[in-house]
C-alpha cells in the first residue's frame, strides 16, 4: 500500500513510474478515512488542495522534472496546526485562532513546495504546543495507535499519529522541550529536533522563540535525513537562523560508525526511569558498542536544574508571545465595553487552562522584583547547561539517553497534575535549553502493554549528519521500526 | 525659598528610512489606512522580525552626531503592554543595552555655549495609531514598525525656554545629519518631558514628573511654564508632589494626571529572543562614520575661525548649505577669504533673490569673484566699479577683466592724468577752493567728486585727494 511506503520507496516507485502522486496522496487520504476517525491525528485536510498539489506533481514528473533537484517530488508530508500554510487554517490547537486562515506559507512550507512536496493537513497538537500529550488541544486529543487508550504524547502529538499510523509518508513538528521526540519515542517513529537557528521558524508560531524548532518526523531515519536536508538553511526571514551549509543528509548514511564515542550520562539513567525503558537503552547501547561504537559513561551535571529552567524562559517568552491573541486584529473576539475588557473576555474564553497557566507564570517570572531571581538566574544555569553539553561534546560524538522516563501513558493519567506532566520532559528539555540537536528512534517495546520506546541521541551544535549516521546504524541493524502499529490493519 | 527646575526630555524621532523596521512595507507618511501593512507590521502568527540595516547605521549616525559612545554589544528587548495600536502587544526596544549612550548636545542659548547631556539614544518600532468615531475606533498600522529613536537627556535642562532651545537644537542637527526629517505636523517627532522642582542650593533632585501628549516643541515649552510654578505653588503651600505622569492639554493650557507610581505598568522587560545581539564592527563603524556630516555649530565655529567671518557671515553660511559649499570651494587659497563672503553673502546672494535662480545657474565661476576682490585689493578698481563690474559679469558670465577692459573701467593712477582732472576741477569750482582755504574740509571732497566724475570713475580716489591736497597748498 502506498500510504505505507517510506520517501524513498515511494521516491522509487514515482521516478519509475509505476505509481502516480495522485495515487499516493489518494492512498493516504483513504487512511486517513480510514482510521482517523479514533486516531484524530488531522484537525482539518483539504482533501482538494492535497490533490490538486499531486496532479501538479505528477505533471511535473511527466515533464520529466528532476528527483535530484526536487528530492520530494509528490511525496505527501503533512503539517503540525502550528506551522503556516498560506489559505489553510492556523489554530495552533486553540480556539482563540477563531476561524484564521494563514495569508502566507512558512518557510519550511515554502521550501518544502520548492522540493516538490505536497504540503497538506493540519495535524493536533497541545495548545500552543504547550503539553505532552495533546490532551490540551482545544479541539480534543489524539489516539495513541499502539493502544488507542494511551495517548500519543505531545505536544506534536498529531504528527506521530500521522506518521505511524500511515496517514501521510511524513511530518513537520516543532520541538520546544521534547515535542518531536517525545511522541516520535511513544508513537514507536523517527522524530528529529534540530540544532537552534539550523531550520528558519518564520511561519511558526512562537511558543519559546529561544527554544523552538521545526522538525522532521519520520517512519525511518533516512525520511528525516531527506526532509530535514529540505528545510535546512539559513532564512532571510528569521535573524536568528544560522548561515552554516547544509550538507546531503541522506548521502552519509551507510557509513560505518565505528570508532564513534558516545556518552552515556549518569544522570539520565536513574530516578523515575521505567526499569524496562532502562533495559531496552542499555541495550541500545550494547548494540551501538557491537556497531564499533565506543561508549563511556559522561555527567552532565546541571541536569536536575533543566525543567525548572525551562518553565521559567519557556513561559517567559510565551507570556510575550502569546499577548498577540487578544481579539483586535484577527481570531476570535469576545467584545467589551472597553479595550481591556475585550482583551480579558477573548482571552479568558480563548485559551485553555494550561495555556493560562504558563502565561500567568511567565508573566510573574519577568515582573519588576522577581527578574533577578527568576528569568535571570534562569538564563544563568541555561549557560551552564550548555555549558556541560559542550564540554561534554569534548570527549564524545553523541550523547545516548532514553527519549522518555515512560512508555505511553494513558488518556487522562497525567492531565490533572501538571507537573507530573512536566516530568515527561525531563530528557528531552536539556536538548533545547542547550540549542543542541537530537533525534528519537524506536529502540524496543514494553512487554505489557506493547508500547514502543525511544533512544535518544543528542548531537554537537550542527552535528545533524553524526547524529543521523548513529541513528541510521542502529536502525538498520534492528527490528523495532519495522513493527507496525495494530491499528492500520 | 526660591525654586529651580530641573528638566529632562524624552524625545522620539522617526528615522528616515525607506521601509520599515522589521520588514519591507514603505516607511511614509499619508498613505490610506493600513496600506503599508504585511503579516510582519501587523503581528500576524508566525512572522518574525528582520533588522533595518539602515536604520541601525542611522542608529549608530545619531549617536555619532550626538558624541555618544557607540556601544560594543548592543541588543533589543520586549516592553509588554497590551494596547489595540500595537500588533504583538509587545514593543521591541532597547532597554538595558542601547546603541549608543552618553552623549553631549551644545547649543547657543542667551548668548552663550549651552549643554545637556545625553544618557542614551536608543532604537525601536512605532506603534500604529487609533482613531475613534461616534461608535467605534478604528486603526491604522501604517505607521505600526517605523523605526524610531528615543533620544533620552540627564536632567540638564533649567528652563522652558532652554527645553525649547534643545528642541530646536537637536532637530537642527538630526535634519543636518539626514537622519530624520523632523516633521512635526507628520508626527515624526515627539517629546516627553519629566520635570522636578528643588529648592535652590538643594543637591538631591526633587520628585520627578513626566508629562506627555505635547504634539509641538512649543507645547513643550508651554507645558513646562504651566507646570514648574504649578509645583512650586504646590510646595509652597506645605502641599507634597507624588511620582506621577500628567497628561498636557493644550487646549487649557494645563496639566492634568494621567497616572500615579501606584498604576505604573511593570513592562517586564526582557531580551528579544528573535533578534540577535548587535555587535558592530570596526568596518560597519567606518562605513558610518563616512556619513557624519557637520553639525551647524561646529561649522559655525570653524567659519569663525578659519576664514575670520564675523558671527552673522558664519550663521548665514550654516543656514544655507549650498551657499557656504560654494563660499568654502572660492575660499581654498582666497587671499582674502573675508571679503570673499562679504560678495557671496551681500552681492551675489541678493542677485540671485532677485533673478531667482540658483548657484547651479551662475553663468561665471567662482573664481571670477576672488579676480574681482583682487582687482579691488590691487587698486586697479574702486569698490564703487567693482559693484559694475559685478553686475556686468552676473548678467554676462565675462571675467572681471573682460568687463574692465571692454568698458575701460581701470582705475586710472597715473599721475599726470589725474594732475590733469585736478586742475580741471580747481578752474572750474573756485568757490569750492575758496571753502577748502578757508578751512572747510567738506569742499575738499566736493572737489574729489568732481575729479572723479571728469575721470568717469575711474580715477583711484586716494589718488585724487593727495594730488587735490598737494594744488589747493600751492595755490595758498
Amino acid at each position: 500500500m502506498l500510504h505505507q511506503l517510506t520517501i524513498s520507496e515511494l521516491t522509487g516507485k514515482l521516478t519509475r513510474r509505476e505509481v502516480t502522486a495522485c495515487e499516493a496522496m489518494e492512498a493516504c487520504l483513504s487512511q486517513i478515512e480510514k482510521t482517523d476517525a479514533r486516531l484524530h491525528a488531522f484537525l482539518s485536510v483539504d482533501k482538494n488542495d492535497a490533490l490538486a498539489q499531486a496532479a501538479q506533481a505528477d505533471a511535473a514528473i511527466q515533464a520529466g522534472a528532476s528527483f535530484a533537484e526536487q528530492p520530494l517530488l509528490g511525496i505527501p508530508i503533512a503539517v503540525k496546526d502550528v506551522i503556516a500554510v498560506k489559505n489553510q487554517p492556523l489554530n495552533c490547537g486553540s480556539k482563540i485562532l477563531g476561524k484564521y486562515i494563514s495569508p502566507f506559507d512558512a518557510t519550511v512550507v515554502a521550501k518544502m513546495r520548492a522540493a516538490g512536496a505536497i504540503v497538506f493537513g493540519r495535524l493536533n497538537m497541545d495548545e500552543f504546543a504547550m503539553g505532552s500529550s495533546t490532551e490540551n488541544s482545544a479541539f480534543g486529543a489524539s489516539r495513541n495507535p499502539w493502544d488507542t487508550d494511551r495517548t500519543p504524547g505531545g505536544s506534536s502529538g498529531g504528527s506521530a499519529v500521522a506518521v505511524a499510523a500511515d496517514e501521510c509518508l511524513a511530518a513537520l513538528g516543532s520541538d520546544t522541550g521534547g515535542s518531536i521526540r517525545q511522541p516520535a519515542a511513544l508513537c514507536g517513529i523517527v522524530g528529529l529536533k534540530p540544532t537552534y537557528g539550523r531550520v528558519s521558524r518564520y511561519g511558526l508560531v512562537a511558543y519559546a522563540s529561544s527554544l523552538d524548532q521545526i522538525g522532521p518526523m519520520g517512519k525511518c531515519v533516512a525520511d528525516t535525513a531527506i526532509l530535514l536536508r529540505a528545510i535546512g538553511g539559513r532564512d532571510p526571514l528569521d535573524a536568528t537562523s544560522v548561515d552554516e551549509p547544509v550538507p546531503d543528509y541522506a548521502k552519509s548514511l551507510g557509513q560505518s560508525v565505528k570508532g564513534a564515542k558516545i556518552g552515556l550520562p549518569k544522570e539520565y539513567l536513574g530516578g523515575g526511569l521505567d526499569p524496562e525503558i532502562g533495559q531496552a537503552v542499555q541495550a541500545a547501547v550494547r548494540q551501538l558498542e557491537s556497531l564499533g561504537a565506543e561508549v563511556r559513561e559522561i555527567s552532565l551535571p546541571h541536569t536536575e536544574y533543566a525543567i525548572a529552567t525551562y518553565y521559567i524562559i519557556a513561559t517567559a517568552e510565551a507570556s510575550a508571545n502569546l499577548a498577540r491573541f487578544d481579539g483586535v486584529r484577527y481570531g476570535a473576539r469576545v467584545d467589551g465595553g472597553d479595550p481591556i475588557e475585550l482583551y480579558r473576555k477573548t482571552r479568558g474564553a480563548g485559551f485553555g487552562p494550561e495555556v493560562k497557566r504558563r502565561i500567568i507564570l511567565g508573566t510573574y517570572v519577568l515582573s519588576t522584583g522577581y527578574y533577578d531571581a527568576y528569568y535571570l538566574r534562569a538564563q544563568k544555569v541555561r549557560t551552564l547547561i550548555r555549558q556541560d553539553f559542550l564540554n561534554a561534546f569534548k570527549e564524545v560524538d553523541a550523547i545516548v539517553t532514553p527519549t522518555t522516563p515512560t512508555a505511553a501513558f494513558k488518556l487522562g493519567e497525567k492531565s490533572q497534575d501538571p507537573l507530573q506532566m512536566y516530568l515527561n520532559d525531563i530528557f528531552t528539555i536539556s536538548c533545547n535549553l542547550a540549542g543542541i540537536c537530537g533525534i528519537s528512534v524506536p529502540c524496543g517495546f514494553t512487554k505489557y502493554p506493547h508500547l514502543p520506546i525511544g533512544l535518544q541521541l543528542l548531537g554537537k551544535p550542527f552535528g545533524e549528519e553524526t547524529l543521523l549516521r548513529l541513528a541510521h546504524a542502529y536502525e538498520q541493524s534492528t527490528p523495532w521500526h519495522r513493527e507496525r502499529p495494530p491499528l492500520q490493519r | 525659598m526660591e525654586y529651580e527646575a530641573v528638566i529632562g526630555l524624552e524625545t522620539h524621532v522617526q528615522l528616515k528610512t525607506q521601509s520599515k523596521m522589521w520588514c519591507g512595507c514603505a516607511n511614509e507618511f499619508g498613505a490610506s489606512p493600513n496600506t503599508h501593512v504585511c503579516p510582519v507590521c501587523l503581528g500576524l502568527p508566525g512572522v518574525m522580525p528582520v533588522p533595518n540595516e539602515e536604520a541601525l547605521r542611522l542608529t549608530a549616525l545619531t549617536g555619532l552626531l550626538l558624541n555618544c559612545e557607540i556601544t560594543a554589544y548592543a541588543k533589543f528587548d520586549r516592553k509588554n503592554y497590551f494596547y489595540p495600536d500595537m500588533p504583538k502587544n509587545y514593543q521591541i526596544t532597547q532597554y538595558d543595552r542601547p546603541s549608543t549612550k552618553n552623549g553631549l548636545v551644545e547649543f547657543e542659548f542667551e548668548g552663550k555655549l549651552a549643554q545637556v547631556r545625553i544618557n542614551r539614544a536608543h532604537l525601536e518600532e512605532d506603534v500604529g495609531k487609533s482613531f475613534h468615531f461616534d461608535r467605534q475606533s478604528g486603526l491604522d498600522f501604517n505607521r505600526a514598525g517605523v523605526p524610531l529613536l528615543e533620544i533620552v537627556t540627564e536632567p540638564d535642562i533649567t528652563s522652558p525656554d532652554m527645553a525649547y532651545a534643545y528642541l530646536e537644537a537637536l532637530k537642527e542637527i538630526l535634519i543636518h545629519g539626514g537622519v530624520s526629517d523632523c516633521d512635526m505636523e507628520k508626527g515624526m517627532v515627539r517629546c516627553d518631558v519629566n520635570v522636578s522642582v528643588r529648592p535652590i542650593g538643594q543637591k538631591e533632585l526633587g520628585m520627578k514628573i513626566e508629562i506627555k501628549n505635547m504634539n509641538s516643541f512649543s507645547g513643550a515649552r508651554r507645558a513646562l511654564e504651566y507646570e514648574i510654578p504649578r509645583q512650586i505653588d504646590t510646595l509652597r503651600q506645605g502641599g507634597k508632589l507624588a511620582q506621577e505622569t500628567r497628561r498636557w492639554e493644550d487646549s487649557t493650557g494645563m496639566t492634568e494626571i494621567m497616572r500615579t507610581k501606584e498604576e505604573a505598568h511593570d513592562y517586564r522587560y526582557f531580551p528579544e529572543p528573535d533578534l540577535m545581539p548587535l555587535a558592530p564592527t570596526p568596518e560597519w563603524l567606518a562605513a558610518v562614520r563616512a556619513r557624519q556630516v557637520e553639525l551647524p555649530l561646529a561649522k559655525k565655529r570653524r567659519l569663525m575661525t578659519q576664514y575670520q567671518l564675523p558671527a552673522s557671515d558664519a550663521d548665514t553660511f550654516v543656514n544655507d548649505t549650498p551657499l557656504a559649499r560654494y563660499f568654502e570651494a572660492a575660499a581654498t587659497g582666497a587671499k582674502n577669504p573675508k571679503a570673499l563672503a562679504n560678495w557671496v553673502i551681500n552681492n551675489l546672494r541678493a542677485k540671485m533673490a532677485e533673478a531667482q535662480i540658483t548657484l547651479a545657474d551662475l553663468k561665471f565661476p567662482a573664481a571670477s569673484i576672488l579676480s574681482l576682490i583682487e582687482l579691488v585689493d590691487a587698486g586697479k578698481i574702486s569698490s564703487k566699479i567693482a559693484q559694475e563690474v559685478f553686475a556686468e559679469m552676473f548678467a554676462s558670465g565675462e571675467t572681471p577683466e573682460q568687463v574692465v577692459t571692454r568698458k575701460g573701467l581701470i582705475q586710472v593712477s597715473d599721475t599726470g592724468a589725474i594732475e590733469k582732472f585736478c586742475d580741471e576741477a580747481i578752474a572750474a569750482n573756485p568757490r569750492s577752493v575758496a571753502d577748502y582755504q578757508a578751512g572747510k574740509a567738506a569742499a575738499l571732497n566736493f572737489l574729489k567728486g568732481q575729479v572723479m566724475k571728469l575721470s568717469k570713475g575711474k580715477a583711484n580716489p586716494g589718488l585724487a585727494g593727495q594730488v587735490l591736497e598737494r594744488k589747493l597748498a600751492q595755490i595758498k
